[in-house]
């Protein structure tokens, strides 16, 4: 006659030692534990599971079991919901060679029910996992890097020209949080490149115009709208609320108050600036290469530096210089890459190239050395003092 | 001869130019034949004493010549000059 399950379960017991979820804990929390390995399935899992325990499903046991446990005298404890399932794993293990296997005695609801720690992991809803799909399936981002953009906080000065494909693109990303700083209304001469605006919405702040569209694009997104400009009675509060700033700033005050603030608060910055055909783009990690004032000192004076309004620019450059930072950001907020850090990119559209420099790190750096007195000062009344050269001022 | 490359703030000082060949031996000389056939360019880029203004940035290449030997560096004819002002635009 053919064992029954019962008959299983008994000749399992005879070789298969069992252990109380007391002395497992104990051992867990003195970090002298067994490698724990959880056969339920990945539903239960989910609910919660012993700390630092690895999970393979009873299915995948054989075929997996090699890859996690190499040596076959490791010590392993097998854990399922109530000891039976981790039982005949246990049996299976055994079988497999492996000399030195247990069973979690009374399995997960007994180990809950005696108030030992549980670790929850953190998993994606089945609409994440259906939105971000195909982030996920890139090995760089994968399911951990998109909680870990869900998590970021990303400052954008400017809701403008960068600031719009940016915005549009990490909200799609799914970047957590989503500050915007623009104390400006939109224009209808914004629309030929400022394309997270729309025409009826002509006339409200930009900030929560591009709220507006982030949310019909992701709901999920927390979108914070900051209707003033950033200055330096604001900055280090502001800044320090994110993970990373996005400079689409259109003066230089604020450009070089934000680098100043970036290395004040260690926050990573990417940078973009555009005019005409042409765009720059950089990313200063503070005090881990160069800042922005080690690539540019001091500001040109105005008349060597109109705006966008001034001299006009392509409205599409916005687009590929806006990516640019938000591929930047995305790589900072989740660390993979090589980024910008000690390059200044140039793009320019008329001849279509892209042509890099080198930038390093100025030992004597005003902003980042060794000797610089770094503290927010009037960046207004200072461009405007080292912009007002000597010089004749020619149009341009 | 060397070739300058022309930021577009400066474009229109050298005569719409996007680049412009220069000759020189080393960074100071290219600036000054520079300066000389485009005199617009100087007005923007020197000094009244005829020293570069320090929110000029000048590249050899990909590398900042003010960490190599500034307006000494030899400047050789397959070489590009960059001159390279910041630019603040992003609206
Ligand atoms: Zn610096």
């Amino acid at each position: 006659m053919s064992p029954s399950y019962q008959d299983l379960i008994a000749a399992a017991r005879e070789v298969i030692p069992e252990v109380e979820p007391a002395d497992v804990a104990s051992r867990v929390a003195s970090g002298d534990g067994p490698l724990i390995i959880d056969v339920r399935e990945t539903a239960e899992w989910d609910q919660g599971h012993l700390p630092g325990a690895v999970h393979i499903p009873r299915g995948f046991l054989e075929s997996r079991i090699g890859g996690t446990a190499p040596d076959s005298d490791q010590e392993i404890l097998v854990s399922c919901a109530s000891g039976q399932r981790s039982l005949l794993s246990a049996q299976t293990l055994h079988h497999m060679g492996f000399t030195n296997v247990t069973n979690l005695a009374g399995g997960f609801a007994r180990w809950k029910q005696n108030n030992h720690p549980v670790e929850v992991p953190r998993i994606l809803s089945a609409a994440q996992r259906s939105r971000y799909s195909r982030h996920i399936l890139i090995p760089e981002v994968g399911e951990e890097g998109q909680m870990k953009l869900l998590d970021s906080k990303a400052l954008l000065i400017g809701a403008g020209g960068l600031g719009s494909p940016a915005a549009y693109y990490l909200a799609a990303a799914g970047i957590g949080t989503i500050g915007l700083v623009d104390d400006d209304e939109v224009d209808e001469s914004n629309l030929q490149r400022q394309i997270i605006h729309t025409t009826d919405r002509v006339g409200m702040n930009k900030g929560e115009s591009a709220k507006q569209a982030i949310a019909a694009l992701n709901p999920e997104v927390q979108v914070n709208v900051h209707p003033f400009r950033v200055n330096r009675d604001n900055v280090l509060d502001l800044v320090s609320q994110y993970d990373v700033i996005v400079d689409g700033a259109d003066n230089f005050p604020t450009r070089y108050l934000l680098a100043d603030a970036s290395l004040m608060t260690k926050t990573p910055l990417v940078h973009a600036s555009i005019l005409r055909f042409e765009g720059h783009a950089s990313v200063f990690n503070p005090y881990d290469g160069p800042c922005y004032r080690c690539l540019f000192p001091e500001p040109p004076p105005p008349d060597l530096a109109p705006s966008c309004g001034e001299a006009g620019v392509l409205g599409v450059l916005c687009g590929v210089m806006g990516n640019i930072q938000a591929t930047e950001a995305i790589k900072v907020l989740l660390g993979i890459g090589d980024t910008l850090s000690g390059r200044l990119l140039i793009y320019d559209a008329l001849g279509m190239t892209f042509t890099e420099l080198k930038v390093r790190r100025d030992p004597d750096c005003p902003s980042c050395g060794p000797n610089a007195d770094l503290q927010l000062r009037d960046y207004e009344a200072w461009c405007a003092g080292v912009g007002s050269h000597d010089h004749a001022g020619v149009s341009a | 001869m060397s070739t300058v490359k022309i930021p577009p703030v400066l474009r229109q000082a050298a005569g719409g130019e996007r680049t412009v060949e220069a000759k020189g031996a080393n960074v100071g000389e290219v600036l000054t034949a520079l300066c000389e056939a485009h005199p617009a360019i100087g007005k923007q880029i020197l000094t009244s004493d005829g020293e570069l203004h320090k929110f000029v940035n000048v590249y050899v290449n990909d590398e900042d010549a003010r960490l190599m030997q500034w307006t000494d560096t030899p400047v050789g004819d397959d070489d590009t000059l960059l001159i390279l002002p910041a630019m603040a635009g992003g609206q």
